[in-house]
């Protein structure tokens, strides 16, 4: 007898745990429990609410030439403008402040580098399912040219684009899509065909289910944790790339700056030791940078259970 | 609820059967090997996992002991503790393991890895994993010398090859020059014994060294790990789940139960009249005991997990012993000079 | 083995002729070659003399054949900046981006590696928490930022080391090196710093994941059983197995580094060839532009092909399934 109420207490115990952790909540609570992550969300919360509403928040709008004075430039952080506004992180070459430039520059930045993750990541996604669930000669093909362009650095085949191409955030985006598309087909191929290998899609090819069916209500919620973490880090890398190309004058045009254009611009201005036009769009970049890392690091621990924490 | 008046009592045959239910444990005895109420637990983020949680034995020159139990009893880490190699967050928390009359527990770093690998060698469990895939099979083997004893690579080489010999490897040279991979896993584990021999050890801990490896080449190894004890007087330990391998092997049996030995004693008395319930049930469940065409005995539920193991006996969830007396510490009973168990209720009776 | 090599040269040439491909049908499709080809500022007449010269009248299947066999002779086009062949200009920047890149995958291993084997086997301790701190930190830093504060601190600030140039060069085998002068080292220093911390970074992730999978195997347990030396363990068990992921790696990476070299070349004026990309693009001189792609992707594709060879001849257990297949 006391056995049987043993095993009653056991089987209690464990129904009470199952309806008390969700996967979402033991998601998030394994996600909070790093305080660096946490912080991470925090500041990534805080950039995406600066880069939405930059036209609203900022001191003033950095390219309205009537508010812009070019006898304002260059001014040093703390100064005050003509009209009495203070630079907080002094003014750049235009007499801009350089406070409101960073705003606005983070709202193209993260715009360019979302947009090219979300687009890359549809094809990719797409691509990488059709490759593991059709297999054969289209997997073969597929990934043949995934591999040559994965053979290739993301920055060489947007640099060679954009020369073909020109200036323009259409064109940086089509670029960044085009260097970014093969990640994401890989990472969803994997993961796909590791989970079409399983015994209950073979159970549900069985039942005569539809492809779209099997794809779609199958195969695709268990890509979705790799694909999510891939994501997150493509996005920044994106971000940075961006950066990168817009220095290096082949990004944007001037007049849609981004924070890689912005640091472009206080190059010259570096060595005089006017430090705060290239230093402090760089500091905004890399904060948004280091905090969507450190949250898609986070994303990988939790949702990698084989990872040992 | 006694039962122990409706059934035949089990009197052991030897001379110290006057020390039956005597209310003082003697002591575990050995001359080679001592552990004493051996504590190695994990400290882990889910809480601390008593792996090993109080084992005593003895071990004595030339002797085999077979160390019995389910995956997850604590075997294996037994076995590590004695040669000091629990990797955290694992630790050894209590209790005493004295080698050659020398206590090893909190002994420094640098004594410590003399003893390993040269007075006291281990045999893990899966060949195919205990040799370094990048290595050559000579470099793994002479620096295992080289580490205890300061010879030249030539005079190593000479005894690396000596003793693939004796563990029945032909062309040793050629197999000295050869990388893990091209050995089968039967070698490879010939090679882990003959890395384990190289220092002629007092002690090997063999830890499910057959395992992973087929019947003929298991009763291979088995013969000749019988063997070198004999003639070299190496005391052995055998870790296992097979209660056969032990039947054939062993001088002495000790069976562990969640991180408990829970019997201990000489072979053919542990075998034959079992008196912890989960001996019983194993026994029960060896399949060549059991008539053909009958079901196999087994024992019901899970092994439990040592994650936070409420005190009293561990194994009263599955026994059909079990009463509510089993919620406490269930008390060492010695019947024998050698022979003991932890339980409430033992058996009297063999095995039906 | 040397079915294997025949193999992957075989597909490495298909490799490079459907780059060929890629790249000309880029030029001659997605651009107008005449704009991409020609100097925009010659005359009509000249334009037309360079259309005839360049077949760019003929169909254009032909047009490629021109294309491939011109380009198998090592003829790329002219640079209209600097009126020279644009392979020669390509060759003549090549040795000093193979210099930086070097030098910084130098860098990056004698430094990534010890770190990331020492956070690797103690992951839970502070300092390791720092060096993966600062792993987190040399990814996600741009490149071309972190050349730009290294200019500021070091050069303008603290005025230690020069910022712009190559400095004085030696010959080393006909070729110009930095890193033999004092001066040229003092030059290198900088760049080469700046290119590594990327990869740096990445060798420290994959140093501490390999040293944390290997430390968990049993032959480390198990040579630890046979008495060994902490040292020994760490130096011979641990390092040679790590050491084959992180030199395919790197060997793949060695490419990227390369094409890296463009944004710490142009921080820096380093005088590479990635610099010369730049400022070919800035000036529309389109033929250097057709020429570097070409040579990168030749690059490329032999480094792909080193690397893929040496792997099977350092790890055992590849020459063994390639027998075997």
């Amino acid at each position: 007898m006391s056995t049987t109420g043993e095993q009653a207490r056991q089987a209690a115990a464990i129904a009470q745990s199952a309806t008390v952790q969700t996967p979402l909540r033991r998601f998030l609570s394994d996600f909070f429990e790093s305080k660096v992550a946490t912080a991470a969300v925090a500041v990534f919360a805080i950039i995406l609410f600066i880069a939405i509403f930059a036209p609203w928040i900022s001191p003033q709008n950095p390219y309205d030439l009537m508010v812009v004075d070019v006898m304002d430039s260059r001014m040093p952080p703390g100064e005050k403008s003509l009209t009495g506004m203070t630079f907080v992180l002094g003014s750049d070459g235009a007499g801009r402040d350089m406070l409101s430039a960073i705003f606005y520059g983070l709202r193209t930045s993260l715009g360019v580098g979302v947009m090219s993750g979300i687009i890359a990541l549809g094809i990719g996604m797409a691509v990488g399912l059709a490759a593991a669930y059709f297999g054969g000669r289209t997997d073969t093909l597929i990934m043949r040219v995934v591999d040559l362009q994965l053979s290739f650095p993301a920055i060489l085949i947007a640099l060679i684009l954009l020369s073909i191409l020109g200036k323009g955030v259409d064109k940086i985006i089509i670029a960044l899509v085009i260097a970014q598309w093969a990640y994401y087909a890989r990472t969803v191929r994997g993961s796909a065909l590791v989970e079409r290998s399983k015994e209950y899609i073979e159970a549900a090819t069985c039942l005569a289910l539809s492809h779209r069916r099997i794809v779609f209500r199958h195969l695709l919620p268990n890509v979705l944790p790799p694909l999510i973490v891939v994501g997150t880090l493509q996005t920044a890398h994106a971000i940075s790339l961006e950066a990168t190309l817009s220095f290096l004058g082949v990004g944007l045009p001037q007049t849609e700056p981004s924070l890689g254009l912005l640091i472009s611009n206080g190059f010259e201005y570096m060595l005089s030791g006017k430090y705060w036009i290239s230093f402090f769009p760089g500091v905004a970049l890399l904060i948004t940078i280091v905090s969507i890392n450190l949250v898609g690091d986070q994303l990988r621990d939790v949702l990698n259970p084989r990872l040992e924490r | 609820m006694s039962r122990d008046g409706r059934e035949t009592r089990y009197e052991p045959a030897d001379a110290c059967a006057s020390a039956a239910g005597a209310a003082a444990v003697t002591r575990p005895a050995g001359d080679t090997l001592i552990v004493e109420d051996l504590q190695t637990w994990f400290f882990t983020k889910a809480g601390v996992v008593k792996a090993v949680n109080g084992v005593s034995f003895g071990i004595s020159k030339g002797e085999v002991m077979g160390l019995v139990g389910e995956s997850g009893s604590g075997k294996s880490v037994t076995g590590f503790s004695v040669l000091g190699i629990v990797d955290p967050p694992g630790e050894i928390v209590g209790g005493s393991i004295r080698f050659q009359g020398r206590e090893l527990v909190g002994l420094d770093e640098i004594a410590m890895r003399q003893i390993r690998g040269s007075r006291i060698a281990m045999i893990f469990q899966d060949p195919m994993m205990t040799l370094n895939p990048v290595l050559r099979i000579d470099t793994q083997m002479i620096e295992a010398i080289r580490a205890h004893a300061r010879v030249s690579r030539a005079a190593a080489y000479a005894r690396a090859r000596e003793v693939l010999l004796k563990v029945g490897i032909a062309s040793p040279d050629e197999r000295l020059k050869a990388y893990p991979h091209q050995f089968s896993g039967g070698m490879r584990q010939r090679v882990a014994i003959a890395i384990a021999l190289l220092n002629e050890p007092d002690l090997i801990i063999a830890d499910e060294p057959t395992t992973a490896l087929d019947v003929t080449i298991q009763a291979q190894i088995l013969y000749e790990a019988q063997k070198l004890c004999r003639e070299t007087g190496t005391a052995l330990i055998w870790i296992t789940h097979d209660l056969t391998v032990v039947a054939g092997l062993a001088d002495r049996i000790c069976v562990m139960y969640a991180g408990r030995d829970v019997e201990q004693g000489d072979v053919d008395a542990v075998l034959d009249h079992p008196m912890h319930p989960y001996t019983f049930g194993l026994i029960g469940s060896v399949p060549s005991r059991n008539r053909r065409g009958r079901p196999l005995h087994q024992i019901p539920g899970m092994t439990p997990s040592l994650l936070n193991l409420p005190p009293g006996c561990a194994f009263r969830a599955r026994c059909d012993r079990a009463s509510d007396e089993c919620h406490r510490e269930p008390p060492v009973l010695e019947y024998g000079c050698d022979r003991r168990a932890r339980c409430f209720h033992p058996h009297f009776e063999g095995p039906s | 083995m040397s079915v294997f090599i025949t193999r992957r040269i075989l597909q490495s040439l298909v490799v490079v002729f459907v780059m060929s491909l890629l790249v000309f049908f880029g030029v001659n499709i997605v651009g107008d070659p005449v704009d991409m080809l020609i100097n925009p500022e010659a005359d009509q007449e000249d334009i037309e003399a360079a259309i005839r010269a360049l077949g760019l009248d003929r169909p254009i299947h032909e047009q490629y054949w021109y294309f491939l066999v011109n380009a198998l002779k090592g003829d790329l086009g002219k640079s209209f900046i600097f009126a020279e062949p644009a392979l020669k200009l390509i060759l003549q920047r090549m040795p000093a981006t193979l210099e930086l890149a070097f030098a910084a995958m130098f860098l990056a291993v004698v430094i990534g590696i010890p770190l990331g084997v020492f956070a690797g086997l103690r992951p839970h301790s502070k300092v390791s928490k720092t060096i993966m701190a600062g792993s987190i930190l040399g990814f996600s830093l741009p490149t071309f930022w972190v050349g730009l504060m290294f200019i500021m601190i070091f050069a303008v600030m603290l005025g230690w080391l020069p910022s712009t140039g190559r400095g004085e060069t030696t010959s080393l085998l006909g070729i110009q090196v930095s890193f033999l002068t004092l001066d040229g080292l003092s030059h290198l220093l900088l760049p080469a710093l700046n290119l590594a911390l990327f990869k740096m970074s990445l060798v420290i992730r994959l140093a501490r994941a390999g040293t944390r999978e290997v430390a968990l195997q049993d032959y480390i347990k198990f040579a630890r059983a046979k008495g060994l030396s902490p040292s020994r363990v760490v130096l011979v068990h641990v390092m040679k197995n790590i050491l084959i992921p992180v030199v395919t790696v790197l060997g793949l990476e060695l490419g990227g580094v390369i094409a890296f070299a463009v944004v710490t070349e142009t921080v820096f004026a380093w005088p590479g060839m990635g610099k010369l990309l730049i400022d070919s693009i800035q000036l529309l001189d389109r033929p250097v532009v057709v020429a570097y792609l070409m040579i990168t992707v030749l690059m490329f594709i032999v480094i792909n092909l080193v690397v893929d060879i040496l792997y099977s001849i350092l790890d055992p257990r590849v020459r063994l399934k390639d027998v075997k297949s």
